[in-house]
C-alpha cells in the first residue's frame, strides 16, 4: 500500500481502495471509514506489536509513516463481550459475527520523495476491542506541571483569533490542537477569507503566535482532560508520527496545566443522517468527503449522492464536481432551499431534489445507490426513486464538541434554533467560542474567537478587554434556515425498515432505543446503558445526539427535557505510558531502606514489604528451606544472640512542657509519673475505643520524650497526634518532630546480649539492677554516641541500640563482629513475628483490625481509666456494644496435631460438620511453626473467647480437610516473662 | 483537582498537596464521661453531609502540615474560604449555610 506524507492512515487506506476497514461488533456488517477525526467510530485500529503497540486508535488520527503496521480492532470485541451482552443480541448473531476476518495494513516507504509504498494482507487472527501490548514500552514519557494565564483548546478559526488577542494583551498563551497542523475546518474545505486562500490566514496567525515569546504553540496535542479549578491534562504526541518506536526522543507528554482563563474553541462534529443501511462503506459524514478531497487529495468514490438539511455540506457537492467527479444529485431536506450555494449548485448543473432525503442506502458490501423519498408526502403513499452513486455523503447539522465544557460538570442545554446542544454555563474561568458555542459561520467564529481571546486575557489581567480584531472579508453567502432531522423515515415503521443505525461503534440501531422506550426506560443515562449507546471508545460523538433525539420523539417529549448523557474524561483515550512519564520502574513506588540495607543484601536476605520499607524477611543459608531458616533464627535469639535491623519503627521527638499531659492524652497509659530514664508500653486508641496504634515510650528528660510507633502506621499516628494538637489542644506547649530517619536501630536480643554489647560499650552500667528492663541510657557503643533501650519483643532479654543514622552501619557491623565468638545471627521479619507469637504480643492491624479494643485483645493491664483527662477513645471503651462478652476476643490456638500450621485468616466454627450456614466463631489471626516448643502455635479472635479456654474450635481448610484445635492462653512461652528480666 | 490556598503558606496549591480529614467544628466533648451512649455516638459519627457550602478540615500533607478549615461547595466544588484554626468563622455568600 502507498501514501503521502501528510496522509493519515484513513486517508491512504481510502486512497488504495480500502473501503471496509472492520466487521461491525453485533452484527458483523461490513463498515467503512466515516469520518475524518476524532470522531470516527469504525476505523479502529492497533498500531504496531510488541511492547511499543499501542491500542484503540482511530485511523482517521494516525499520521502514515513509513512501515505503518496496523490491524483492525472491531472483531472480537464481538467475541469478548458477547456472553455478556448476550441478551441483546438477536438470533443469527453467532453466524453473522464470525463471519469475516480481522484485517490488517501495512506501509512502505520507497525513496526521499515520501511516496510509501505497501503491501496488503490479512491475518486470520481474532484480535480484540485492541490488545494489551506485550513486554515493557521501549519509549519514554514526560509528565510536565505548567501554568499559563490563558489556554486555548483548538487552533481552528475561533482559537487562532482568540490566541492572536489574547497574546497580543502579553498574556501567557498555550494554543492546543488535535491536529498535526493549526487552522481545524479550515485545512479541510475550500474558504477564502480576505480574498485569499484560508491557508494564508492561518499561516500568518500562526506566525505571528510562533513569535511572540509567551504563546506556546502545541499541535498534535489533545486537551483530554478538564478538571476542576481549571486543571487540564494535555496529550501530546512528540513522535507518534515518525514511526512507533523512538528511544531517542520522548515519545509523549502528559502536560499538566493550571490555566486561569480558558478558551474552549473545539469545534464542532458534523451529525450523520439517520437511514436505512446507513452503515454502509461509502456512506460519510459531508464534511469528511471534503477534507478527504480537499485535504489528502484523496476522492472516496466515483458518483457522489450528498443527501443534507444545511447549505454548508453544498460546499462538498461543488468540491467534488469541480475534483471532475460525477454528483448523481443533491438530495435536500429542506423544502425550498436557495441561496448562493444552492445556486452555485444548480449553476454546475448539480441536480438539486428538495423536500426528499435518502430512506435507504442500496448494496451489500458497499454503497451502490440510494433510496430517496420525499420526506412530506401528505396523503399520497411517497414514491421512491432509486439514484445510483458509490458515496453518500450525509449531513444533518453540527453537534459542538462540548465535551469539555461538561467534563466537569456542567450539563449541557439544547437549543431549539441551532438544534443541538450547546454547552452550559462554564462560569467565569472559561469562555466557549466558535462552532462549539453554535456559531454557524466562519465570520461569526472569528469575532467570537476574537472577543473570547480578549475577555479571557482581560480576566487573566491582561488587556482592556476589548478586540482589535477586524473581520475580513469572507465570501460567505446567507444560508437557508437548516432543518432538524434526527431520523429519516423508511416507507417502512422502524422495527420493520432495514437497520437505521445510530450508534456504528457499538451497533444501536433506531430501532434499539424505541424498544428502549417501549419498554419502559425514560431515562437518558438509563437508555444508554440498556442500549450501549455512546458506550464505545468514541464515547458517542457522532450517534448521541441523534439517538437523543430520536428517543425524545419514542417519548413524546422534547429534546431538552429528555437531555443528554455526560461525558467524562478523557476526550480520546491517554496512553497509561503518558500517565506515568517518569514514575515507571524504581520510580514508581519508591523504596526506603534502612542504612544497613546494604549489609542485609550482601548476607542473602529476601525482603517483606512493610509500608515502602524493604525488611529482611529471613536470611536463607545454602540449602535451606525458608522455615529451616527461620528455626535457626529463631532458636538462636532463644539460646544465645540474634541481632535484627529495627530502624523502621517509627520514632516521634516529643517535647515541650506539656509532653507528659500530651502523651497522657493520646495513650491509654499514664506517662506523667514516669521517672526520667524509664520506658512504658502504651495503647493509642481511635476516639471509638478500637486500638490504632501500640508502642513504646521513653522519658528522656522532663520534658522530652521519645515515642515509638510501629513501622506502617509512623505516618499516619505523627499526622493524628498532629490533628489534636493543632485542632483540639493548641494550648499545650509541645512539640513533635519525625526523626525515624535520623536514627539506626540496631536490636541485640538474646542470653547473650549482655555479653556482645559489654564489648563495645563501657559508659553505661550494664548490670541487671543499674540497667533494668525498660529503661533507657544514654553513652557510647563502638564509640559512637548511642541511646540503648532495654526493651523487648521477643520476650529475651535484649537491648535495642540506637545511633544517628550515618553510623548505623557501622555499629550494627561492630555488633556482628563482637557477636561471631557467641554466634550472633540475624534475623528478619519472620522469626521476629514467630518470637512475639510466643510471647502472645499482638501485631496491631494483623491481629487486630479496626473493631478491637483493647479488652478485646486481653490488653486491660495496659488502659488506666482514672486519668484526670480521659484519653482519645476512653469513653469509648463504655459503650454497650464494647462491654458484650460475646465479642471477638484474642486466644491462642493450639492444634490437635502440633505439626499442622493453620492458614492465617481460617475461620473457626463449633463443630467439624455442619450444614450451612455455619456460625462463624472467629477466625485465625497469626499462626507459626514455632522451633522453640516444637509444635504449630496460632492466635485467633474467637466469639467470647476469654472466657472459653479448653473448648475445642475446628478449622475447615480448602483442601476439604477440617483441623480441630484448642482454645489457650495466647502465651506460649515463658507466661511469667522471666527471661527478659535477667 | 482542586486548587487549595493554604492560609499558613500564602500560596495556591494543588490538591495532592493536601488530605481533607472530613467536616470541620467536631468539637470534642468536654466532658465525654457525662455523655449518654447515644450522645457520644453523635460526636463519633453524625456529619451534616450538605448539599451546598461546607466547612471541611483540611492538612498541607506535602507542605507545612498544618491543620486548616475550607469552606467549600460540595456542588460546584467552589472554594469560598479558608481560614485557620479558631478564625472567625466566614460566611457564605448569602448566608446560606445548612
Amino acid at each position: 500500500m502507498h501514501g503521502f506524507a501528510g496522509d493519515t492512515l484513513a486517508s491512504a487506506l481510502l486512497a488504495n481502495g480500502v473501503t471496509t476497514v472492520a466487521t461491525s461488533f453485533k452484527y458483523g456488517r461490513p463498515r467503512g471509514v466515516v469520518g475524518h477525526g476524532a470522531e470516527e467510530p469504525n476505523a479502529i485500529v492497533q498500531l504496531g506489536r510488541g511492547g511499543a503497540s499501542v491500542p484503540n486508535l482511530r485511523a482517521t488520527q494516525v499520521e502514515l509513516y513509513d512501515g505503518l503496521d496496523a490491524e483492525a480492532c472491531s472483531r472480537s470485541m464481538a467475541q469478548r463481550l458477547v456472553g455478556r451482552l448476550g441478551r441483546f443480541m438477536p438470533a443469527g448473531f453467532y453466524y453473522k459475527t464470525f463471519m469475516g476476518a480481522p484485517q490488517r495494513w501495512t506501509a512502505g516507504i520507497a525513496g526521499p520523495t515520501a511516496l510509501w509504498t505497501a503491501s496488503e494482507h490479512i491475518l486470520r487472527r481474532a484480535t480484540g476491542l485492541g490488545h494489551v501490548p506485550a513486554g515493557d514500552d521501549p519509549d519514554t514519557y514526560d509528565r510536565f506541571n505548567r501554568h499559563c494565564d490563558v489556554l486555548v483548546v483548538g487552533a481552528g478559526p475561533a482559537g487562532l483569533a482568540a490566541a492572536l488577542e489574547a497574546a497580543r494583551s502579553g498574556a501567557r498563551i498555550l494554543i492546543a490542537d488535535e491536529q498535526a497542523e493549526f487552522g481545524g475546518s479550515l485545512l479541510d474545505g475550500s474558504f477564502n477569507i480576505a480574498g485569499q486562500d484560508a491557508s494564508n490566514w492561518v499561516a500568518d496567525a500562526v506566525a505571528e503566535l510562533a513569535a511572540c515569546a509567551d504563546v506556546d504553540l502545541l499541535p498534535r496535542s489533545t486537551v483530554a482532560g478538564y478538571y476542576d479549578h481549571n486543571f487540564l491534562t494535555i496529550l501530546e504526541r512528540r513522535t507518534d508520527h515518525l514511526g512507533l518506536v523512538n528511544p531517542n526522543r520522548t515519545r509523549q507528554r502528559l502536560h499538566r496545566v493550571r490555566a486561569r482563563q480558558v478558551v474552549l474553541a473545539t469545534g464542532a462534529i458534523e451529525r450523520p443522517l439517520v437511514f436505512a443501511n446507513n452503515d454502509r462503506p461509502g456512506v460519510l459524514l459531508a464534511s469528511s468527503v471534503a477534507s478527504y478531497l480537499n485535504r489528502y487529495a484523496v476522492a472516496v468514490g466515483h458518483k457522489l449522492l450528498l443527501c443534507t438539511a444545511n447549505d454548508h455540506a453544498y460546499r462538498t457537492a461543488l468540491d467534488w464536481h469541480r475534483a471532475g467527479r460525477a454528483v448523481a444529485a443533491v438530495v435536500d431536506c429542506r423544502d425550498e432551499p436557495h441561496g448562493g450555494l444552492v445556486d452555485a449548485a444548480r449553476d454546475a448543473g448539480i441536480e438539486v431534489i428538495a423536500g426528499h432525503a435518502v430512506v435507504e442506502a442500496s448494496g451489500k458490501r458497499h454503497v451502490t445507490g440510494a433510496v430517496i423519498a420525499p420526506l412530506d408526502p401528505g396523503t399520497d403513499s411517497p414514491t421512491t426513486r432509486r439514484l445510483d452513486c458509490d458515496v453518500i455523503a450525509c449531513s444533518a447539522g453540527w453537534s459542538p464538541t462540548l465535551h469539555l465544557s461538561s467534563q466537569t460538570g456542567t450539563r449541557p442545554r439544547w437549543n431549539e434554533a441551532a438544534a443541538a446542544f450547546l454547552p452550559g454555563d462554564v462560569g467565569d474561568g472559561a469562555i466557549c467560542a466558535g462552532a462549539v458555542a453554535g456559531s454557524d459561520s466562519l465570520r461569526d467564529c472569528l469575532e467570537q474567537g476574537a472577543l473570547a481571546g480578549a475577555t479571557a486575557a482581560s480576566r487573566a489581567g491582561f488587556g482592556s478587554g476589548r478586540t482589535t480584531f477586524t473581520a475580513p472579508e469572507i465570501d460567505e453567502t446567507p444560508a437557508t434556515p437548516s432543518r432538524p432531522l434526527f431520523l429519516v423515515p423508511h416507507t417502512k415503521p422502524v422495527s420493520r425498515a432495514p437497520k437505521q443505525f445510530v450508534d456504528f461503534q457499538l451497533d444501536v440501531t433506531a430501532a434499539d432505543i424505541e424498544l428502549a422506550a417501549r419498554e419502559g426506560y425514560e431515562s437518558v443515562e438509563h437508555v444508554k446503558r440498556y442500549t450501549a449507546l455512546g458506550f464505545g471508545t468514541d464515547q458517542g460523538k457522532l450517534g448521541n445526539v441523534n439517538g437523543v433525539a430520536i428517543l425524545a420523539d419514542a417519548l413524546g417529549q422534547d429534546v431538552a427535557t429528555t437531555g443528554t448523557t455526560m461525558f467524562r474524561p478523557a476526550y480520546t483515550p491517554v496512553t497509561f505510558g503518558a500517565i506515568a512519564g517518569r514514575d515507571v520502574g524504581e520510580f514508581h513506588d519508591p523504596e526506603r531502606h534502612t542504612p544497613m540495607h546494604a549489609w542485609h543484601e550482601s548476607n542473602g536476605a529476601l525482603w517483606e514489604d512493610v509500608g515502602r520499607w524493604k525488611r529482611p524477611w529471613y536470611y536463607p543459608r545454602p540449602g535451606e528451606t525458608m522455615q529451616d531458616a527461620v528455626n535457626r533464627e529463631c532458636l538462636a535469639a532463644r539460646d544465645a544472640v540474634a541481632v535484627l535491623d529495627a530502624s523502621t519503627l517509627g520514632k516521634i521527638d516529643i517535647q515541650g512542657v506539656d509532653a507528659a499531659e500530651f502523651l497522657d492524652r493520646v495513650y491509654t497509659i499514664g506517662f506523667r509519673k514516669l521517672a526520667v530514664g524509664r520506658c512504658r508500653y502504651g495503647l493509642m486508641l481511635r476516639e471509638d475505643g478500637t486500638i490504632f496504634d501500640d508502642g513504646v515510650t521513653a522519658r528522656l528528660a522532663d520534658n522530652r520524650y521519645l515515642m515509638h510507633t510501629t513501622t506502617g502506621n509512623a505516618e499516619a499516628v505523627f499526622a493524628w497526634l498532629e490533628r489534636w494538637h493543632q485542632t483540639e489542644w493548641p494550648e499545650l506547649d509541645v512539640y513533635l518532630t519525625s526523626v525515624t530517619d535520623q536514627w539506626a536501630t540496631t536490636a541485640i536480643v538474646g542470653p547473650k546480649s549482655r555479653a556482645v554489647l559489654g564489648r563495645l560499650c563501657d559508659d553505661i552500667d550494664l548490670s541487671p539492677d543499674a540497667f533494668r528492663f525498660m529503661d533507657v541510657r544514654e553513652g557510647h557503643v563502638s564509640g559512637i554516641a548511642a541511646r540503648v533501650f532495654r526493651i523487648s519483643f521477643s520476650g529475651e532479654l535484649s537491648f535495642e541500640v540506637n545511633v544517628s543514622a550515618q553510623h548505623g552501619r557501622q555499629v550494627w557491623d561492630a555488633i556482628v563482629e563482637a557477636g561471631a565468638e557467641f554466634g550472633i545471627t540475624p534475623y528478619g521479619t519472620e522469626a521476629m513475628h514467630v518470637l512475639r507469637a510466643e510471647k502472645g504480643f499482638i501485631i496491631v492491624g494483623q491481629d487486630s483490625d479496626t473493631t478491637t479494643t483493647p479488652h478485646d485483645a486481653g490488653m486491660d493491664w495496659a488502659v488506666r481509666r482514672n486519668k484526670p483527662f480521659g484519653f482519645l477513645g476512653d469513653r469509648s471503651l463504655d459503650v454497650s456494644d464494647h462491654r458484650r462478652d460475646d465479642r471477638l476476643q484474642l486466644v491462642g490456638l493450639a492444634t490437635t496435631d502440633a505439626a499442622t500450621v493453620l492458614p492465617e485468616g481460617g475461620q473457626l466454627v463449633d463443630k467439624p460438620e455442619s450444614e450451612p450456614p455455619v456460625p462463624m466463631q472467629g477466625h485465625v489471626t497469626s499462626s507459626y511453626y514455632s522451633a522453640r516448643l516444637g509444635r504449630s502455635i496460632a492466635l485467633a479472635m474467637v466469639k467470647g473467647g476469654a472466657n472459653r479456654l479448653g473448648d475445642t474450635l475446628y478449622c475447615p481448610l480448602t483442601d476439604g480437610r477440617t483441623v480441630s484445635v484448642k482454645i489457650v492462653s495466647p502465651v506460649f512461652y515463658d507466661p511469667d516473662g522471666e527471661r527478659q528480666n535477667v | 483537582m482542586l486548587l487549595i490556598r493554604c492560609p499558613y503558606c500564602r500560596e495556591d496549591r494543588s490538591e495532592e498537596e493536601f488530605s481533607c480529614v472530613g467536616e470541620a467544628h467536631i468539637d470534642r466533648p468536654e466532658s465525654p464521661g457525662d455523655l449518654s451512649d447515644s450522645e457520644w455516638g453523635d460526636y463519633l459519627y453524625m456529619r451534616t453531609n450538605p448539599r451546598g457550602p461546607h466547612r471541611e478540615l483540611w492538612v498541607h500533607t506535602a507542605g507545612c502540615r498544618r491543620y486548616f478549615n475550607v469552606l467549600r461547595d460540595t456542588v460546584s466544588y467552589e472554594i469560598l474560604a479558608v481560614y485557620t484554626i479558631g478564625a472567625p468563622l466566614p460566611q457564605p455568600p448569602g448566608g446560606n449555610e445548612s
